[in-house]
């Protein structure tokens, strides 16, 4: 059961109002879109708004043409979208997140904002009481979390920082995409590249202030580009990332790569963008160039021990998975690259 | 607060605070207790219901996000007493056992196209668990039910 002090709830119809109520409640009120982080967030008390603004009524967020997605669009709606095929990573990302039945509630607006996750703070209050909480804490009737001064992080004790995990499968496919996002508040909007929308902290993950909302997501023409994404979780039919490749490359006619992006998910508190991937422009996509790739991104993969699966293990499936991804990407095999994921993933260690 | 919505076809309003959730308006308020309680956390589908035609957790929706909504439970799969197609072929096919994933697998596949292939079942019921069956007779019914070839 959930249980909510003295609580109020707005239902706004307009992005306008929702900018306004937002400015007049401050870092108390927290935006509902689907609910479905939000609501099991609020019953563990990690987040604990005082005021929710749903979203559910506000059409202007619900459109989806010419490549714009309104941020309260479903995942279900966006990977079954004829419109939005051409992004494949995309389609792919949106339709691996949680369970059919939670797509159809789950907004992007809520995925691309998702907290950070960690196996010491996605607990219930008494859990978390138990080991005498950690450095990131739920504010006293505030919607975000916040650093607790006196707290230790229990996955690198002596750390300065708290190395929670995004686990949003959507936003390393749209960073992969070159997806910008609008954002709104009552000074008026922005448009930022949604790669500056994280920051590298598991507390303070994202970098725009709690008085805006994200209206919605902006792709770029996709002529000439092909995408994929690649999903690493211990349940194959529903889990969060354990480790995701997020590829994307603009191919010439004789397969020359024209630009590239490489993305990595869950092995940081923010989408891994891989600047290596430039180093890829303006040679052919050839065994030696993806290995070079897969060995670069490994590196920078860092995963720690709070999500799933033993360390070392995931880091050398991530090298696997951008193999693979990228492999996709030339037009390898199927069969081919699906051996090369049961072979990756085959001596799964049991913890 | 109040919120008027339509829930097996019927137009009901009920007074509920903010964050109820549907689950507990549905067994509780409105007394229709087919719609089951696993894990309250979104990851059974023992819960599932119908929102506007979707399958959704009603354990992670709050009733004052369902104003103006269709919900549809299992009570309303068998108005008047009479099995749905789904219903029989469980019983027929041994798809129920204890019966506390029932509800929620028959609401989750009514939500199925006809004739899926076992690829789509088993994707389609990706969020619900069954502790007894073991599942294989679970997409024997549903596939025996919506007319998927053998
Ligand atoms: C069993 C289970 C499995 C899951 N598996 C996955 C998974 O595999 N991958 C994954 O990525 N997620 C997973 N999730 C988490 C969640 O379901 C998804 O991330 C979902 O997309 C969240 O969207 P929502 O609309 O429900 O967000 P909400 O819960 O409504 O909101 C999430 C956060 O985003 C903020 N927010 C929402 N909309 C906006 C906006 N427009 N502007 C600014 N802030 C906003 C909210 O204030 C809140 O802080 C899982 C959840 C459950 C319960
Ligand atoms: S990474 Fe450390 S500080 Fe952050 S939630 Fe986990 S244990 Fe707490
Ligand atoms: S009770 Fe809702 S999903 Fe388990
Ligand atoms: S029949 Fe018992 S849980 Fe499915």
């Amino acid at each position: 059961m959930m249980r909510a002090s003295p609580f109020s709830y707005f239902a706004p119809i307009t992005i306008g109002e929702v900018a306004k109520i937002l400015a007049g409640e401050g870092p108390r009120a927290l935006l509902l879109a689907g609910g479905t982080d939000l609501i099991p967030n609020m019953k563990r008390r990690t987040q604990t708004p005082a005021v929710l603004v749903s979203l559910r009524r506000v059409a202007e967020l619900r459109g989806l043409a010419n490549g714009r997605i309104g941020s309260a669009m479903t995942l279900s709606s966006i990977a079954e979208s004829p419109h939005l095929s051409p992004h494949r990573a995309l389609i792919r990302a949106a339709a691996q997140v949680a369970t059919p039945h939670i797509r159809n509630a789950a907004t992007l607006g809520g995925n691309l904002c998702l907290d950070t996750r960690c196996n010491y703070y996605n607990q219930n209050y008494e859990w978390r009481q138990a080991i005498d909480f950690c450095m990131k804490r739920a504010s006293d009737g505030g919607g975000h979390p916040v650093r607790n001064e006196d707290g230790v992080c229990w996955v690198a004790p002596g750390s300065p920082r708290c190395w929670a995990v995004s686990s949003s499968d959507t936003a390393p496919a749209l960073i992969a995409l070159g997806a910008t996002v609008t954002l709104v508040s009552i000074a008026g909007r922005r448009e930022l590249p949604l790669n500056d929308l994280y920051c590298d902290d598991g507390i303070a993950y994202l970098t725009k202030p709690s008085d805006e909302l994200l209206t919605e997501v902006v792709l770029p023409d996709a002529t000439g580009w092909r995408s994929t994404y690649w999903k690493l979780r211990r349940r194959e039919a529903f889990d969060f990332p354990v480790l995701s490749v997020a590829a994307a490359v603009k191919l010439a006619s004789d397969g020359t790569v024209l630009d590239a992006r490489l993305v990595l998910g869950a092995v940081a508190s923010h989408p891994l963008l891989i600047a290596e991937a430039q180093e890829l422009v303006g040679m052919p996509l050839s065994d030696d160039a993806i290995e070079r790739l897969a060995a670069a991104a490994a590196r920078f993969a860092k995963p720690l021990d709070n999500t799933d699966f033993a360390l070392g293990w995931r880091k050398r499936v991530a090298r696997a998975y951008v193999t693979g991804a990228l492999r996709e990407l030339r037009g390898d095999d199927p069969a081919t690259l699906g051996l090369l994921a049961r072979r990756a993933t085959a001596l799964r260690p049991l913890s | 607060m109040k919120i008027t919505l339509t829930l097996n076809r019927k137009r009901r309003t009920v007074d509920v605070s903010p964050l109820e959730r549907l689950l507990d308006t549905l067994r509780g308020a409105l007394g229709l207790t087919g719609t089951k309680e696993g894990c309250g956390e979104g990851e059974c589908g023992a819960c599932t219901v119908l929102l506007d035609g979707k399958p959704v957790n009603s354990c992670l929706v709050p009733t004052a996000q369902c104003s103006g909504a269709a919900i549809t439970t299992i009570e309303g799969l068998a108005p008047r007493g009479k099995l749905h197609k789904l219903q029989r072929a469980f019983l027929e096919c041994g798809g129920a056992q204890c019966g506390i994933c029932t509800p929620g697998m028959i609401l989750a596949a009514s939500a199925l196209p006809d004739r899926p292939t076992r690829e789509q079942i088993r994707t389609g019921l990706a969020g619900n668990l069954c502790r007894c069956t073991g599942y294989e007779k679970i997409y024997d019914a549903v596939g025996v039910a919506l007319g998927t070839k053998k």
